[in-house]
């Protein structure tokens, strides 16, 4: 049976992301079928794991309950959109819970979905030595680094979204899940597809792919920027998904930013591996045979995706308690900007080293000289450059020494060379580092489940 | 044939981010006499070579010629990474415009054959 195409947008690239996005998205788009929110980096559910510790009630991205409301009235006239969104974070059931007592609060009859289970932190404390939880990077045993371990969750796939929204959901919020499976899962629901539909499901997780850094897809980020129009108002990507696995993407018109070949190709690129296997838990995706072609203005065509079996085990992504870290600037002006600069961090940490308070780890840059990339560009001209940023950044295990290393900045005011400014920010802050664990786990060792919450009678 | 001396953004673009402590570089052709003329110049050697103050372990280039791309990999090039690395640049984000400016010398016949025609885009 020919089914109608889907219309998917995403108005979220990060937590953090601009909160009026959603809004505007359904605004300038009604007919989208379905919005999808990505609130979770690599370490963002660290910050969310402080949060729940803290408050058992937190744990999730509580941005999403302000984008929700904002969507309401949206709903009210009557449009018919559906959210699947990771902001359930660490808690997706209180997520949940909050977001439907929002929606009865206003009089607004939707149904929610959970998918849990990607937490997967007990299953790695219990066996700390299994092959499968070393660390993918550098190999190291998990038992290295145990006692320090904050969070560890599994990249789900697109199957419990899938079997939520069959059931009803008109919102799926989840914890972990592979990014490009919030796009996948509807069109699992709405095209019936089989879970080995490999080259259908290749082309919606290439879709996702696309999508989930918003505005990366529609100029933002790009090498032409500056050539684009209207950048203050960029417009959130939504791409109209075929039967077949094919699609467009594109975004609302009106809107600033350009939908290109040359777009789209760079956010193609944009954190890939191999690009003949781009692993995600629904299907192992090639890049190779994909065909772009713009059809019309700002309208990229995609197709020929191809896919196969996806891994036998699930990504994990892990984060353990790793020191503590600082980073301050200062603006050096006038003559000799770059040199100042440099010699004044040299200072400070001469200073730090005079009363014990050496760090494990301390870095300069000299900013404006090229120090984004060191010792990749020659300082040819360095001597004309007439100001320089000074930053300078600390790592230690020792909390203290870190701290030490906020109050030696300051001084450098009146004992620097002239041409200082630029503290009024005040100390800098001491954060806690969380560092990244990447691993596997078997399928089996994983208990996905899913909670479908009716609000009440339509 | 005589050469000339361009940057490499004169006939290709790209875009780069992070991947755990290691970063991707995505470089793109502008055409195709451009895509077979970096396969031969933009070897995973040079690239390696250009960031060697950075320190990647590895560096491997994969081709998709569909595309007249290239993605290159860089491991371990990002210090520790994420919220690791203390650099400014943690997640690798300015190394494709850090790519775009290497020096590239390419035969004055072979140029305007490589570069942007706003047509394609």
């Amino acid at each position: 049976m020919n089914k109608r195409p889907l219309i998917i947008g995403n108005a979220q690239a990060f937590w953090g992301d601009s909160p009026g996005a959603a809004a505007q998205l359904i605004q300038k788009q009604p007919d989208l079928n379905f919005l999808t929110l990505d609130y979770l980096a690599e370490v963002s559910l660290s910050i969310m794991a402080i949060q729940k510790d803290k408050d058992p009630s937190l744990g999730y991205a509580p941005d999403f309950i302000e984008v929700v409301k904002s969507l309401i009235p949206f709903w009210k006239k009557g449009l018919k959109f559906k959210i699947v969104t990771n902001a359930g974070g660490l808690n997706p059931e209180k997520c949940a819970e909050t977001c439907l007592k929002v929606l009865q609060e206003e009089q607004c009859s939707k149904s929610i979905g959970i998918v849990h289970g990607d937490d997967v932190l007990e299953s790695l404390k219990k066996d700390p030595t299994n092959q499968f939880f070393a660390n993918l990077e550098t190999t190291k045993a998990l038992s290295t680094i145990l006692p320090n371990l904050v969070t560890a969750n599994a990249y789900l796939g697109a199957d419990g979204i899938a079997e939520l929204l069959t059931k009803g959901a008109d919102l799926v919020i989840t914890g972990r899940v592979a990014d490009p499976s919030l796009t996948v899962g509807p069109c699992l629901a709405h095209f019936s597809w089989s879970s080995t539909d490999y080259d259908k499901i290749a082309g919606a997780t290439i879709a996702g792919h696309l999508i989930e850094c918003g505005t990366q897809a529609t100029g933002g980020f790009c090498s032409h920027w500056m050539e684009l129009k209207k950048t203050d108002q960029l417009g959130f990507p939504f791409v109209i998904l075929e039967e077949d696995g094919s699609f467009v993407i594109t975004k609302p018109k009106g809107t600033g930013g350009e939908v290109s070949i040359e777009t789209v190709k760079e956010q193609l690129l944009y954190e890939i591996g191999d690009p003949d296997n781009y692993l995600s838990p629904d299907v192992s995706v090639s890049f190779l045979s994909l065909k772009l072609e713009k059809t019309k203005t700002n309208h990229i065509r995609v197709v020929d995706a191809k896919g196969k079996a996806p891994p036998p085990t699930y990504k994990v992504s892990a984060t353990y308690r790793d020191g503590f870290r600082a980073d301050g600037f200062l603006t050096l002006f006038g003559h000799h900007a770059a040199e100042k600069a440099k010699r004044t961090g040299q200072i400070l940490f001469k200073k730090l080293e005079g009363v014990n308070a050496k760090p494990e780890k301390a870095l300069i840059e000299c900013l404006g000289t090229g120090d984004s990339v060191p010792g990749v560009f020659s300082n040819t001209h360095l001597s004309e450059l007439k100001e320089c940023v000074l930053r300078v950044a600390v790592f230690d295990h020792k909390k203290e020494i870190v701290e030490r290393f906020t109050k030696e900045i300051a001084p450098l005011i009146t004992s620097g060379p002239q041409g200082i400014t630029g503290y009024t920010a005040g100390r800098p802050k001491v954060r806690p580092v969380f560092s990244y664990w990447p691993c596997l786990i078997p399928r089996s060792n994983v208990s996905q489940k899913t909670t479908l919450l009716t609000g009440f009678q339509k | 044939m005589s050469k000339t001396k361009i940057t490499l953004r004169d006939i290709a673009y790209g875009r780069s981010g992070d991947k755990g402590s290691s970063a991707n570089i995505g470089i793109i052709a502008y055409t195709q006499d451009g895509y077979e003329f970096l396969e031969k110049f933009l070897t995973k050697e040079r690239v390696g070579t250009y960031f060697k103050s950075l320190k990647p372990q590895n560096t491997v280039r994969y081709e998709l010629p569909n595309l007249i791309a290239f993605n290159f990999l860089l491991y371990g090039i990002l210090a520790g990474g994420g919220s690791r690395s203390l650099r400014i640049d943690s997640q690798g984000k300015v190394l494709a415009q850090a790519l775009l400016e290497m020096p590239v010398e390419i035969s004055k016949e072979l140029l305007p054959l490589c570069l942007r025609k706003r047509e394609n885009t």
